[in-house]
């Protein structure tokens, strides 16, 4: 992302909504600026903001009158006045950092917006997460934080190590360069991302011993963590196997993602294997 | 794990927020199923939800292309759900949001006599779900616990901030943001419904709850009392 020289007014708008902190008015040149090195490319600011289209001129002018009356200028918070931001083309490895941050584009290894991935949201129709199995998604950088893939590669590793099953349809596994060692491409380590989840799935008896590496490695990384932890109810819709671990390790289960099972497959059967295939 | 299942509070918070989303698996369930989606946001709507929206384009507060400048004075703040179902035009997650959860059980009870095919889920309190398919009359398939924030947490904000902008599920409400938010409704600069339509229109999967928003605001505000 970038703002343009001409057309920033400076109204400081744009340096409140970048959840990165990446925008900043430059003193020396009196314009709101991105650190390119921050910048995640998530679009909040283009998309997020609502763009006037006025003159750039006359906004500072009236600026320029306030400020020297000592009259607070408050515009709308959520505004850019002037359109000055300017998107631009992305190219490898920078454009990793659009397709983890921002949600509105899908990734293009699974077809899904957001981190990319169904996780059990489709579990009653994908049987991603059987029964007997534990599926994690551990999230890396959100809120606010963000994340660079080196970050990332210490869990991979360190997963890989134990040697569990990452989850094939999941945007970090593709960007892997050796799925048994987690190793992820070179030329992305030092891209920064909003997030990423890393997803796999072990049987249940496992459980404890992943959330423990988990543990472990998120002492040597410089970032906060989410983790999810998805497994099958019973026929009769209860779920008492996963919950008492979790509670034994102290977890505190405030919140859950409930699947209904509502879901069927119902796509012609032959168009069904040939994207298994 | 994505958008709604990390929302920051203790599971008695979560009172005021019952997301009920839509999605299709690619491969199993994809093939038509955008009417079924539109219809999903279209059943929505008798019970009031206080938000709809879509992964691809937002809530229905959304912000403005081309914002007249005399909208500084009157700008709309009226969620648009017509518009949300209008413009939903590829297959994407779809949710709505409730604040109180006799709504939320009587849609899901409402989509589970439609039955649509599609993967329903339910985020809110690991009891609340349970409730809301209890009353459903539906066996939960699976759940997705949240464990919370671990890690650097020394680098998140203070609660109310965290409270607020983890709404949108992908962090695209900055902290600083929420903060100023924060201020100026405590400044009376705002009331905490503009404040609240303004931190909408960041999020971009459309199930920012403003219900809860306004009460974190008001509750901020009354500390200051």
């Amino acid at each position: 992302m970038r703002i343009s020289r001409d057309r920033c007014v400076a109204c400081g708008n744009c340096t409140y909504v970048c959840p990165m902190g990446a925008i900043y008015i430059d003193p020396a040149i009196k314009r709101a600026t991105v650190d390119r090195d921050e910048c995640v490319e998530c679009y909040a600011c283009v998309n997020g903001m609502s763009q006037e289209h006025l003159n750039p001129t006359l906004v500072r002018t009236l600026r320029r009158v306030f400020q020297f009356f000592r009259l607070r200028f408050e515009p709308e918070p959520d505004v850019c006045p002037t359109a000055a931001f300017e998107p631009e083309e992305l190219t490898w490895p920078r454009v990793v950092r659009r397709a983890f941050s921002d949600p509105r584009v899908p990734h293009e290894s699974t077809g899904v917006e957001g981190r990319g991935t169904e996780e059990v949201k489709t579990n009653d129709v994908s049987n991603r997460v059987g029964v007997g199995e534990v599926g994690f998604t551990i999230e890396f950088g959100r809120p606010g934080v963000g994340v660079r893939f080196f970050e990332i590669q210490e869990m991979t590793r360190a997963l890989a190590e134990r040697g569990v099953h990452f989850e094939k349809k999941n945007p970090v596994t593709t960007l892997m360069s050796d799925i048994s060692t987690g190793d992820i491409r070179e030329e992305i380590l030092n891209e920064k991302i909003m997030s990423a989840i890393v997803e796999v799935k072990v049987p249940v008896e496992r459980t404890e011993e992943v959330i423990r590496l988990v543990w472990d490695v998120e002492k040597r990384i410089d970032t906060v963590v989410a983790l999810g932890v998805g497994t099958r109810c019973e026929a009769n819709g209860e779920e008492n196997v996963v919950a008492p671990i979790l509670e034994r390790l102290g977890y505190r289960l405030e919140r859950a993602k409930t699947n209904t099972g509502l879901g069927r497959a119902t796509n012609h059967p032959a168009r069904a294997q040939e994207v298994t295939a | 794990m994505t958008n709604t299942l990390h929302r920051f509070g203790t599971a008695e918070s979560f009172r005021d927020d019952y997301v009920i989303f839509a999605m299709c698996c690619r491969g199993k369930n994809d093939e038509g199923a955008l009417p079924k989606l539109k219809k999903f946001l279209e059943m929505a709507v008798p019970f009031r939800p206080v938000n709809l929206g879509d992964a691809r384009h937002g809530g229905a507060l959304r912000p403005s292309r081309s914002l007249n400048p005399t909208s500084h004075w009157n700008r709309d703040m009226t969620p648009d759900f017509q518009a949300v179902i209008d413009g939903l035009d590829t297959t994407t997650t779809v949710a709505a949001v409730f604040d109180n959860r006799p709504a939320a059980e009587a849609f899901l009870d409402r989509v589970r006599e439609a039955d649509l095919g599609l993967s329903i889920n339910v985020s809110t309190s690991v009891d609340g779900a349970d409730q809301c398919c209890h009353a459903a009359g539906i066996n939960r398939h699976s759940v997705g616990y949240s464990l919370g924030f671990e890690g650097k947490t020394e680098k998140l904000p203070n609660s109310q901030v965290l409270t607020l902008m983890t709404l949108c599920g992908h962090g695209m409400i900055a902290s600083s943001l929420a903060k100023k938010m924060i201020d100026w409704v405590k400044e009376g600069r705002r009331s905490p419904d503009q404040a609240v339509t303004y931190l909408s229109r960041f999020c971009s999967c459309g199930v920012f709850n403003p219900a809860r928003a306004k009460r974190v605001l008001e509750d901020a505000l009354s500390k200051t009392r």
